[in-house]
């Protein structure tokens, strides 16, 4: 991988105060997305996934540690990114259409473009004939795939989607998966996808970081080894079983907190004396 | 079927039994018209003075007409301020309260004293009535915006502009028409108090005109007007609403109430 990350975090550090006690949500997570690249953060409910991306967001500032994209700062600065919410959030009172062209507007593209590169990849998404209604016609799965097309057009480095498909039933699940595959793989942007499923994480991503119960760290840093464009029904290789165990295993010990906490070092943090809390051999894409 | 005849058969033959049953029981105990009219006398005294009915009722339909206007502009305009600085809710809103429960009919003269017996008086009088449940409801209307919806728009980083325009101000529709809605009824009352006060003309001046000349059949055939005007003027803004706010499902009644 030539020149530098698309998204890079360097030791970011949240906690929230409830009353007098405070809760430490994040212990130190560091991690980079590259640019074309499709990055998991995989763990249990509560990890702090979704405090992270209110970070990456700008929603919030970390209480330490830097956000970079594109090798500038944008810690606590807002309108960097696109996002894909668990909900679809749609608004009501707008056609689907105009759901995803005022979504663009708001990210600064010229009105009448913004309509027209909705109206274009709605019909290249089979949704053509629901342009013009409004988006409570739409099944929950459909609702997803023009919250994902309106990430997916926003003129923004990075997508953040968080969750997206927790909501969905099963084969809806499946289906998405599969859906959002093919069509991640046509435009390659770079992905910071957040999920609790093993599967889910192993079928999708590039590489998946593990996290810990909160406060969260990086358990470990895994590169998926399926090669693209990657089959929906890669699951049923025993490569991806035996990695599925894998990752099951390091989650059990993690929620445990007997794995020993792992740091992963860029360039960036390799501070003098900050090393030796490292491991060094888990630069990715060094 | 079933619903068509619960929200119009019922309440419609409910209505025209009670008009039988005053046409009977005047006509039975043979009740003098001062103290009550029967309907069918009501009609023909109005049917006899049907231009002047019209006149005034035009005249007072006018006044109360400028009245929601004022009500809209100084409403949604307050509701907004109110909103993106609470300080200045914090600070107005004891007194705007207070001003909703100074009676009309104290208020009024007080009004004329001050303000002489033009136009002025009457139009602050309708304004103070017809703003305050649109400002109310609206305000409400702004704080419930969805939370999935708003975080969206903060995780995009829409700016607060765009957050008021693309969340909050469609958000707070529903709300601003049941204001709206109240706001109608109240117009016409108020404007026959603002006529009853002093005027020259309008139904509210008829009213008072009939009233002292114990017309007792004129002053019924002016409250028809005042109820007749008072409905239309509600279901004007129901039908306003359906066209405006047509992305909720059908059958879900919302807003505050």
């Amino acid at each position: 991988m030539s020149g530098q990350a698309k998204l890079e975090l360097i030791d970011i550090h949240h906690q929230y105060s409830r009353g007098k006690k405070a809760h430490p949500v994040l212990g130190g997570i560091s991690l980079t997305v590259a640019n074309g690249e499709f990055v998991t953060l995989l763990g249990p409910s509560g990890s702090g996934k979704s405090t992270l991306f209110r970070l990456i967001g700008g929603v919030e500032r970390p209480d330490a540690g830097r956000i970079l994209i594109d090798g500038a700062e944008t810690t606590g600065r807002r309108g960097q990114i696109s996002y894909m919410p668990q909900q679809a959030s749609l608004f009501p009172w707008l056609s689907v259409r105009a759901n995803i062209a005022s979504a663009l507007t708001t990210a600064g593209v010229e009105r009448r473009q913004a309509e027209a590169l909705a109206a274009k990849w709605l019909d290249r998404i089979g949704l053509g004939d629901v342009a013009n209604e409004y988006p409570r016609v739409l099944s929950g799965g459909m609702q997803q795939r023009v919250s994902f097309l309106r990430a997916l057009l926003m003129p923004r480095g990075v997508m953040c989607l968080d969750e997206p498909f927790a909501a969905l039933d099963a084969l809806t699940r499946a289906d998405m998966q599969a859906w959002l595959l093919r069509l991640w793989e046509e435009e390659r942007r770079s992905v910071l996808f957040v999920t609790h499923s093993i599967e889910e994480a192993l079928t999708l991503s590039d590489r998946i970081y593990v996290l810990s119960k909160a406060p969260a760290t990086v358990l470990r840093e895994i590169r998926v080894p399926f090669e693209r464009p990657r089959r929906a029904d890669v699951w049923k290789e025993p490569a991806f079983v035996a990695l599925k165990e894998e990752v099951l295993a390091l989650l059990e010990r993690g929620g445990r907190r007997t794995w020993p906490m792992t740091r992963i070092c860029t360039p960036t943090n390799m501070r003098p004396g900050a090393a030796k809390h490292c491991s060094p051999k888990r630069s990715p894409r060094a | 079927m079933d619903s068509k005849i619960g929200r119009w058969l019922l309440p419609v033959a409910t209505l025209i039994g009670a008009i039988v049953l005053w046409q009977l029981c005047v006509d039975l105990w043979h009740i003098k018209p001062y103290k009550l009219p029967s309907p069918l006398h009501i009609g023909e005294r109005m049917w006899e003075q049907r231009d002047r009915l019209l006149a005034q009722s035009g005249s007072t339909l006018r006044l109360a007409l400028k009245g929601i206007g004022l009500g809209i502009a100084l409403g949604v305009l307050s509701a907004i301020v109110f909103h993106l600085i609470p300080v200045v809710r914090a600070a107005l809103s004891p007194i705007i309260i207070i001003t909703q429960n100074i009676p009309l009919i104290a208020l009024g003269p007080l009004l004329i004293i001050w303000l002489g017996f033009g136009i002025a008086p009457k139009l602050v009088l309708l304004a103070l009535v017809c703003y305050f449940p649109i400002a109310w409801s609206m305000l409400t209307g702004l704080g419930q915006a969805d939370a999935n919806l708003r975080e969206y728009l903060a995780m995009i980083g829409a700016s607060r502009l765009t957050v008021l325009r693309r969340l909050e101000l469609p958000a707070s529709l529903p709300y601003f028409f049941s204001g709206l809605k109240i706001t109608a009824t109240y117009s016409i009352t108020a404007a026959i108090v603002a006529e009853w006060l002093g005027a020259s003309e309008g139904i509210g001046y008829y009213l008072v005109l009939k009233s002292k000349g114990y017309d007792t059949t004129s002053v019924f055939g002016a409250i028809v007007c005042i109820v007749g005007m008072a409905l239309a003027f509600y279901g004007i803004a129901a039908l306003l609403e359906r066209l405006v706010v047509r992305w909720r499902p059908a059958g879900r009644e919302g807003g505050a109430r």
